[in-house]
């Protein structure tokens, strides 16, 4: 059993989400151009996360353990996490649309987020208790949003930088992931 | 008559061509079994979920044909994470979460909506095949750099000599980021050579 600082300082640093642990790659590259989007981004994933790895450990600790039923945990996981987000984007198209006009591009994207699901996947797999699982994904929210700001401060000074032409864009991006990933190894076996 | 199959392969490559598919292409690259093991996976989930939507795209109502999509796709991933649990424990366990997260894999549920709900079995099978083989050839390539340079082996049998001190930073995930950024600017200079060959 992992301490509740050890899961939150490895989740922000050591085992980094996206450098560390390469979930939610897709919109760590997609959408790092700039860093305005980069905030709207990482407050959507920051909200799906926390509500989706609840409702997953409540799923599968009050459902699917008691029946036996451990094996169905991906079919009911993604089933949840898709209406989670399908029902957040109804809700907030009605009662918050400037949080929804902010972040509503995203949403729909977030369903195919591994990083929502692997955070679920991992809470299950570690036995977190509900206390910890939520912590998990709080300080794996940060994490991604520690990465993913940095990380669209640096591409936003990349466009003004000459390269040759076929390193711009996704190479020039993923070498830039691999130097942040290695500054992170600094870290390595402080949790 | 193969041209579903062939697609694949190299042309519409899922990997480098469409860049789908980032995360497993780094997270299971550190050995070539792992790749190999990875690939198995997810061809077996791709396959069988285009054979599925295929024969049951008259009977998914189109308003809800995502959702359908993907219990198809869970209800497959899950029988394949406890095939690979049974039949190769040791690349089960090494691949982790990867194998459960084929399920949010963009290849899988972008063939089911792009290509197997518009065309019939027999092309829907091509198009699975060829996808599932592409993108095992694709993680295997950079398998093999990696676990060349970071272990001096291939597949566990070494063969760079007992001289060579492996490179251990490319079996941890800054290698994984290089070599596919250094993949990738070869992909784009391949593309931009061939666009300036045909004006």
């Amino acid at each position: 059993m992992d301490s509740t600082f050890g899961i939150i300082f490895s989740a922000l640093f050591v085992s980094n989400i996206v450098l560390s642990q390469f979930l939610g790659l897709c919109s760590f590259l997609g959408v790092s151009k700039n860093l305005r989007n980069a905030l709207g981004m990482s407050a959507a994933v920051a909200f799906v996360m926390i509500m989706a790895s609840t409702i997953s450990w409540f799923l599968y600790n009050w459902f699917l353990v008691p029946y036996n039923l451990g094996y169905l945990k991906i079919i009911v996981f993604i089933l949840a996490i898709a209406a989670l987000v399908q029902f957040l984007e109804m809700f907030m198209k009605k009662e918050m649309p400037s949080i929804h006009k902010a972040m509503g591009v995203f949403l729909p994207l977030i369903t195919t987020n591994c990083a929502i699901m692997g955070i679920s996947l991992i809470n299950v797999q570690k036995e977190y208790s509900l206390f910890n699982a939520t912590v998990n994904a709080i300080s794996t929210a940060a994490g991604y949003t520690i990465a993913l700001v940095v990380f669209s401060c640096i591409r936003e000074r990349l466009e003004d930088s000459k390269l040759p032409a076929s390193m711009e864009n996704l190479p020039i991006a993923l070498i830039t992931a691999s130097c942040m990933a290695i500054s992170l190894m600094g870290l390595a076996g402080m949790h | 008559m193969f041209s579903e199959f062939s697609k694949g392969i190299i042309k519409e490559n899922p990997l480098f061509v469409q860049v789908l598919g980032v995360c497993p292409a780094l997270a299971t690259t550190t050995s070539l079994a792992n790749a190999l093991g990875m690939g198995a996976a997810f061809s077996l989930v791709l396959i069988f979920s285009n054979l599925t939507i295929s024969v049951l795209k008259s009977v998914i109502p189109d308003q809800i044909r995502i959702p359908c999509y993907i219990v198809v796709i869970a209800s497959l991933v899950t029988i394949a994470e406890m095939l690979m649990n049974a039949l190769v424990p040791d690349i089960y366990a090494a691949l982790g979460i990867f194998i459960p997260l084929i399920v949010v894999n963009c290849i899988i549920l972008g063939r089911a909506e792009a290509f197997a709900s518009k065309y019939g079995l027999w092309a829907s099978i091509q198009d699975a095949l060829g996808m599932g083989l592409g993108f095992t050839l694709a993680l295997s390539f950079v398998a093999a750099i990696r676990e060349i340079l970071g272990n001096g082996t291939l597949l566990g049998f070494p063969v760079l000599g007992s001289s060579y001190q492996p490179i251990l930073l490319m079996l941890m995930p800054p290698g994984a980021f290089i070599t596919m950024g250094f993949l990738f600017a070869g992909v784009n200079y391949l593309k931009r050579r061939k666009e300036v060959r045909h004006g």
